[in-house]
């Protein structure tokens, strides 16, 4: 009976060409802007470790009080360096570590090389199992070397591409910014979007690579300053990085695990068992103000999500529903001028169901069109996002076996469901009526 | 044209014309607030910048080993002299920033020492003698910095100035009423008084984000070299040089030493660039709203076109007994017409509340500025010209159904 239906169907199609093409035209167009803006949003909303997301807190310490607070009453967004080290020494989570970006400069084995730059982060031992770092080889530095403040370092894939040809190189030593340091971990593969270990230096996505990683303490020892962003409400007392140390000014990212509620709430106990000493050593003239958010509502209180992407997204789903609407409208007038037709099968005995049957066919065949320019029109949308998208966004819009899939759905769904009103209709025609008014 | 005889015919086809109707209402809200981001995206785009933007160009120079302050300034006058003294080249000064860069430093300004809130956010360039002159802005009041006024500063410390210059922009928000020049302000970090010698025409700020909107034209020089680890090289080509001026002033500098990096991507880049990159954002969401305005008008005028063919199509037989009865070509004509003008003037107060709904979400939810009436009364009457636009055809199709077609049955 479904072969006849889509016989039917196509017959039907052929004989009203140019309405036929409007609609898959219309249902392919609504579907490829929906998608393609999708795409974007689903790169951009995505959670970067959804494994353990909800485990992952980020602490915020009002250490600035009411006159730095902005108008929703928020603390800062990042950790001053005495707080940093309080909470850090205080280790009261099962993983911490606290986190400032660096820049500091590499010079490659062999004579002479130029010195280059690199980015990276200077971090606590528990960074890489918190985060669920891939080591390609060896792996990150244990807790003495935080204490000891070693020499140590993780680098990139790509930095150990560049200065070791690929090649295993953990125990061999780099020079960073004239100090030998030996190689402990190589990554493999690890760009997190958003980079939400330290959103407030990258604003969440960033195009950059993360090419070296060492402790934390070696780096203020050494004197390696910050390359992220500084905010203050006061001027620092003192001048240079000592300077900012002991500044309240704020520029070192701060992240730990919990992993349940009760552990969540403790550490929220402790926070502020911290801010009221603080309060009572004279340091903070007012009560405690702080926060600990998990990960997801953190992306979401820094605004991650570009508000364009949303705009853009809203957007493409209305210009979906006037496609939708208007392919109910075609399919309505299709549909009705076939009421004759429509007579004689219900005449010789075709139930309601299978009008339904041979009309929701022809409906579904018409998404199923639309649905497959819609995956070419989806294709060639996102090739060309970087053509109107910031590029650091732009770069993570993908297409894949998901998101097709997800087309064709949504096109022969949502046209299904367009058919549905006129179908409706169809089935309502009158056999009587239709036979005497021939 | 009687209104009647169309109305009682419109209830014969409820859904057809809902349907219309509400893809017009829905064009109309989704068409006026496209049209409007894409304006205001635009407004933001073609907002002057106060530089001259021809012939000028931006190196930027990173120092990968760590230099004493003084070996830094050293070796930043040494590269001005050098990049100076080429024959393309008009001017050049260092800065840590530049109009329409995007990132830089900003400091709040209050206009007492006591003062906890500040008065406004200003850009702060560091600057020299030269910097007026390499961007091309005029000073409109006071003086420019002498040289001997313009000292260094190392990257890391609070930012301290007795002289400064501003921006008319900032001039204007800090001094409404009347003159600011020699008047003192409240920026260094220090908590020093700094007085005012000098006032530039318009000149933005490097800040080009929705959230500096109200900070956009805030800039504040301040005379001295800052000597971090990085520093930018503006420079004024001599007029139809600028290629050759880029050119010679990359390789001026590494004759001076090759111990610098010069990011081989975007490490030279013509102010056009610069301003390219600072909207890049705005130019897409500008061509994208604009695509979807663009699909949506030709989706909804190719509906109309198909319902009203339809139409046409299944009332030939009345058509013909109007005609037979004496109706003429362009009485038909005008049914549809305006058959269509009451759907689509339906569907466009329908429309206008759709639009004002999704604006006031988007405003709310997206920080969207609220939409102006005259893109809504723009809006309405584009889509009342599409509407008749789209139903002519199938109208002027209409109006040719012989009149012999009353006597043919079905």
């Amino acid at each position: 009976m479904f072969a006849y239906y889509l016989e039917l169907a196509l017959r039907s199609l052929k004989r009203s060409r140019g309405l036929t093409v409007l609609m898959v035209l219309a249902v392919g167009f609504g579907v490829a802007a929906s998608m393609t803006t999708y795409s974007v949003f689903r790169a951009v909303s995505g959670d970067p470790i959804p494994w353990k997301s909800s485990k992952l807190f980020v602490p915020q310490i009002d250490m600035w009080g009411p006159k730095g607070r902005s108008n929703n009453n928020e603390p800062p967004e990042a950790m001053d360096y005495t707080d940093a080290m309080a909470l850090q020494r205080a280790h009261r989570a099962k993983l911490q570590s606290a986190m400032y970006q660096v820049s500091p400069s590499v010079v490659p084995a062999g004579a002479g090389k130029h010195p280059i730059n690199v980015s990276g982060h200077a971090v606590y031992s528990e960074f890489f199992p918190m985060l669920d770092v891939p080591f390609r080889y060896g792996s990150g530095w244990g807790a003495d070397a935080d204490t000891q403040r070693a020499a140590v370092v993780v680098i990139s894939h790509k930095l150990n591409e560049k200065l070791f040809g690929g090649a295993n190189s953990v125990g061999r030593s780099i020079s960073i910014e004239g100090k030998d340091y030996r190689v402990v971990g190589v990554l493999d593969d690890w760009n997190p979007q958003p980079r939400f270990y330290d959103v407030v230096n990258t604003g969440g996505f960033s195009s950059g690579n993360e090419d070296v990683f060492l402790p934390f303490e070696r780096a203020i020892d050494v004197g390696m300053p910050n390359d992220g962003n500084t905010n203050c409400s006061e001027v620092p007392a003192e001048s240079g990085f000592v300077g900012l140390q002991r500044s309240s000014c704020v520029w070192i990212a701060y992240m730990v695990e919990l992993d349940d509620a009760a552990a969540a709430s403790a550490y929220r106990h402790y926070l502020d068992g911290y801010a009221q000493d603080q309060q009572r050593a004279g340091r903070f003239g007012w009560a405690p103000n702080n926060r600990l958010r998990n990960l997801p509502d953190w992306l979401d209180a820094e605004h991650v999500v570009p508000s364009d992407t949303k705009v853009s997204l809203l957007v493409a789903l209305g210009l979906l529903v006037v496609c939708l609407v208007n392919t109910a409208g075609l399919l309505l007038a299709k549909f009705l001028r076939r009421s004759s037709e429509i007579g004689v099968r219900r005449a010789l005995g075709a139930q309601r169901s299978a009008i339904y049957a041979q009309f929701l066919t022809e409906a579904g065949i018409i998404g199923l069109a639309g649905g497959v320019l819609g995956l070419a029109l989806t294709g060639a949308g996102v090739a060309s996002v970087s053509w109107v998208l910031p590029k650091d966004i732009a770069a993570l819009a993908r297409l894949d076996v998901p998101l097709l899939l997800l087309t064709l759905l949504v096109a022969t769904a949502a046209t299904l469901l367009a058919g549905l009103y006129p179908t409706f209709r169809a089935s309502r025609v009158q056999p009587a009526w239709q036979l005497k008014s021939n | 044209m009687q209104i009647g005889p169309i109305l009682v015919a419109l209830r014969r086809h409820k859904a057809g014309t809902t349907l219309i109707a509400l893809q017009i209402a829905l064009t109309l809200a989704i068409v006026c607030n496209a049209l409007f981001i894409i304006q205001q995206r635009l407004v933001r785009v073609d907002r002057p910048s106060g530089v001259q933007e021809t012939n000028l160009f931006v190196i930027q120079n990173d120092w990968p080993q760590k230099l004493s302050p003084q070996d830094a300034d050293a070796r930043m006058r040494a590269d001005l002299q050098a990049l100076r003294g080429l024959s393309s080249v008009q001017d050049a000064s260092s800065s840590n920033s530049f109009p329409l860069r995007g990132s830089g430093w900003d400091n709040f300004v209050r206009m007492t020492p006591e003062q906890v809130k500040m008065t406004t956010d200003t850009a702060i360039f560091f600057s020299d003698e030269h910097t007026l002159a390499t961007l091309g802005t005029r000073l409109i009041a006071g003086r420019n910095f002498r040289s001997e006024e313009v000292g260094s500063q190392g990257g890391t410390d609070p930012m301290h100035a007795r002289q400064i210059i501003v921006s008319k922009g900032l001039a204007q928000l800090l001094f409404p009423h009347d003159s600011a020049l020699g008047k003192t302000v409240y920026v260094s970090g220090d908590n020093a008084p700094s007085t005012i010698i000098g006032v530039t025409d318009t000149l933005q700020a490097h800040m080009t984000g929705l959230w500096a909107q109200a900070y956009a034209y805030n800039a504040l020089l301040v005379p001295a070299r800052l000597t971090g680890d990085s520093t930018f090289y503006l420079v004024r080509a001599r007029p139809g040089q600028l290629a050759d001026a880029m050119r010679q002033a990359k390789a001026a500098l590494y004759a001076q030493t090759r111990m610098r990096m010069i990011p081989p991507h975007d490490g030279v880049m013509t102010f056009a660039q610069v301003r390219e990159r600072a909207y890049d954002a705005d130019y897409g969401m500008a061509i994208l709203m604009g695509i979807i305005c663009a699909v949506l008008l030709v989706i909804t005028a190719a509906g109309i076109v198909g319902l009203t063919s339809f139409w046409v199509g299944q009332r030939r037989r009345q058509i013909g007994v109007r005609r037979a009865l004496g109706a003429r070509q362009r009485d038909i004509l005008g049914y549809f017409l305006t058959e269509n003008l009451l759907i689509t003037l339906g569907g466009v107060l329908l429309g206008i509340v759709l639009a004002l709904s999704m604006n006031l979400w988007l405003v709310l939810r997206l920080g969207v500025q609220p939409l102006s009436l005259t893109y809504l009364a723009a809006g309405v009457v584009l889509l009342l010209l599409l509407g008749q636009g789209a139903v002519l055809a199938p109208a002027m199709k209409a109006s040719r159904v012989p009149p012999v077609e009353a006597t043919r049955s079905v």
